[in-house]
């Protein structure tokens, strides 16, 4: 036993002993990181002091730890890759990673990681990138705590903030990323999450999720994108506690679902959305405990959806709670809180004795007929309105909520 | 002519009837904004007061008051007095007081549970809407002398701009509906001076439906300050035109 722990205790050490530490620096061994990557075995350590780096294509082919101290800036004057990570187990940490070049067929990132495994990529400031993270082909990796910023004003002229492709078992948490065209974009990208992340003004999308089964992305805020965010061609995505907020426009949505199936969308926020959720050809979803509050469409459930449940959400404040395309119902509704249904509640179980038709007639006409927007509110159209609640005639009556509750939940 | 504009609206405030239309809407708001949990829906509720309520008491009363008043007109005629000032004064009398009893019936409740832009909106075209409904019996009063036929008139135009124009412009939307004709409507909303309030108050309202597609074309229009203040001016256009037309016949009219 006495032997084994010494021989235990002999190797830890050893790696102490031989993992070295390079030095670069103004007054250091080293005065470039190539100079420095160049001698490094596997396992190494390469710390990067104070100061302006323009070294080009800085690749690392090698296991180290790349960590810079008072974040060092890596510039790539507006022409090369900065960082190419090619080897496993690789870290990055404390960097400010800015100007990389610009090519729509090589996609240069700040940060690109090439088929690759165990690569950490935490605490950078990445500025002015065209990709700032890119990531293709990769397993097990972590992108944390970046704070990612660009200044895109057209789609093609910019890249994604944070570029998944073809990869496994990523984490991305706690990032901040704006400006970019895509805040998160993952394609075929499965088993990851993604999590605390903030998305901001992005040109296109918060987050952009394509052909990526089994992921989650809990917690994360989307605000003010272009379009929101987009979830589509997937299967078995959980979206929980998420914040959708302020994504106005003509073709914006907080939540644009198509082709989804099987997922769960959980304890989200959707406030002040143009239509805080769209579904296109969305089947098996559950929606359960959100809060719409103050968009112009709570949910925008397209004929094409079948089997999805809308249940226990709050729908507060907004100008057309559910609006549909054509008159088939596959979809139901049940325990949610309407704050414009008046319906009364005799036997006190807090639950509404009259069921709710959430679809209004005039979220019909609007459907049909755009410009009759002009006519919102207007007395005619309450009138309508109430005569159509009462006797369905143009909006289809099974869209109904059989039990809506009399008081918000609590969420 | 401020000593008959002070007369008027002293007449017009011992006259009970517009002191039970500022307790009407006064007690009508306070109770609207208490009992809704959310200030957004008592605007709602508000909303629809001041598009159906103000303009109907102020279009019928002031026909009728005028129609009353047509004995103190003869009696001011008789003195060296101008007519197109007997004319202002009395219309300043009116709208002077309607706006008094619609500031303290629904203006201090908005600005007390709702000081937002919606809010402030709301209050600017209430005074606008009031004051456009004052301009129209001024115009249908003068129209004829019969008494009735000229409450009738003065009722009759406030079912087709409250009620009647809306259904017309639904009917003409979907008779159309394969034209092109967004900005047209946008157009026709000047026509009527309820339909342009009601827009200018749901670009505030509602304002994450208007972002969309839908609300696009109206956004573009009345959001922008040059939208918001030519909806203004041709609010003003309804005060004005009305008015003037009747001054012009009061002033050839052979009373």
């Amino acid at each position: 036993m006495k032997s084994k722990l010494f021989i235990l205790l002999f190797c830890s050490a050893s790696f102490f002993v031989f993992a070295k530490k390079y030095e670069v620096g103004v007054n250091r061994s080293f005065k470039t990181i190539k100079a420095a990557l160049a001698q490094i075995q596997n396992g190494d350590s390469v710390l990067v002091y104070e100061g302006l780096y323009k070294e080009g294509n800085i690749v690392l082919d090698k296991e180290v730890k790349l960590i810079g101290i008072n974040f060092p800036v890596l510039d790539g004057q507006k022409k090369y890759e900065v960082l190419s990570i090619k080897a496993a187990n690789v870290l990055v940490c404390g960097f400010k990673v800015q100007h990389s070049g610009y090519a729509t067929l090589e996609d240069p990132g700040g940060i690109k990681v090439y088929n690759t495994r165990n690569v950490v990529i935490r605490d950078n400031i990445l500025d002015d990138n065209f990709f700032a993270i890119y990531l293709q082909y990769c397993s097990n990796c972590i992108i944390k705590n970046n704070r990612i910023k660009a200044y895109g004003i057209e789609e093609q002229q910019i890249g994604n903030g944070i570029h998944c492709w073809k990869s496994d078992s990523l984490q991305i948490i706690g990032n901040t990323i704006s400006g970019h065209r895509d805040g998160i974009y993952f394609e075929f990208v499965t088993n990851s999450i993604i999590w605390r992340n903030i998305s901001a003004t992005n040109i296109r999308y918060g987050l952009h999720f394509m052909f990526s089964n089994n992921d989650s992305y809990i917690s994360n805020v989307f605000k003010n994108n272009g379009a929101g965010v987009a979830v589509m061609f997937t299967n078995k995505v959980k979206m929980f506690n998420n914040t959708f907020t302020e994504n106005w426009g003509d073709a914006a949505y907080g939540l644009f679902l198509k082709e989804i199936s099987d997922s769960y969308i959980f304890g989200n926020k959707f406030l002040k959305n143009t239509e805080a959720i769209h579904m296109e050809g969305t089947s098996r979803i559950k929606v359960e405990k959100n809060v719409f509050e103050a968009n112009g469409w709570g949910m925008k459930i397209q004929a094409s959806c079948m089997e999805n449940e809308i249940v226990s959400n709050n729908f507060v404040g907004n100008t057309f709670d559910i609006s549909t395309n054509g008159s088939l119902v596959l979809n139901t509704f049940n325990g949610n809180y309407w704050d414009k249904y008046e319906g009364y509640d005799l036997d006190k179980n807090k639950i509404g004795d009259v069921p709710y038709h959430p679809l209004s007639l005039f979220s019909v006409i609007v459907e049909k007929n755009p410009p009759a927007m002009l006519l919102f509110r207007s007395f005619m159209v309450t009138l309508l309105d109430k005569s159509e609640k009462i006797m369905p005639s143009l909006t289809p009556d099974n869209f109904i909520d059989n039990t809506p509750l009399m008081h918000s939940l609590k969420l | 002519m401020n000593r008959i504009i002070k007369f008027i609206v002293l007449d017009i405030l011992k006259n009970k009837i517009v002191l039970v239309y500022t307790a009407i809407l006064s007690i009508l708001s306070w109770s609207v904004f208490s009992l809704e949990d959310n200030s957004t829906k008592g605007l709602l509720t508000l909303l629809n007061v001041i598009l159906l309520t103000v303009p109907l008491i102020s279009v019928v009363f002031s026909t009728i008051y005028i129609y009353n008043s047509s004995e103190f007109i003869e009696l001011l005629l008789s003195q060296p007095i101008k007519r197109s000032k007997i004319w202002w004064s009395l219309f300043f009398g009116l709208t002077l007081s309607l706006l008094l009893s619609f500031f303290i019936g629904t203006g201090i409740p908005i600005l007390f549970y709702a000081p937002s832009d919606v809010g402030i909106m709301m209050l600017l075209v209430g005074f606008f809407i009031t004051t456009v409904f004052v301009a129209i019996a001024f115009l249908s009063s003068i129209l004829t002398r019969d008494k009735a036929k000229g409450i009738g008139i003065a009722i009759m135009l406030w079912l087709f701009f409250a009620l009647l124009f809306d259904g017309i412009v639904l009917f003409l939307l979907f008779q159309l509906s394969d034209y092109p004709i967004e900005k047209m409507m946008v157009g026709i909303t000047a026509f009527n001076p309820i339909d342009l309030a009601r827009i200018l108050i749901l670009l505030h309202l509602d304002v994450s439906a208007m972002m969309g597609y839908t609300g696009a074309i109206f956004k573009d229009f009345f959001g922008t300050s040059i939208g918001i203040f030519i909806a203004f001016i041709i609010l003003f256009l309804w005060i004005i035109v009305p008015f003037l037309v009747s001054l012009i016949k009061f002033n050839r009219k052979d009373l």
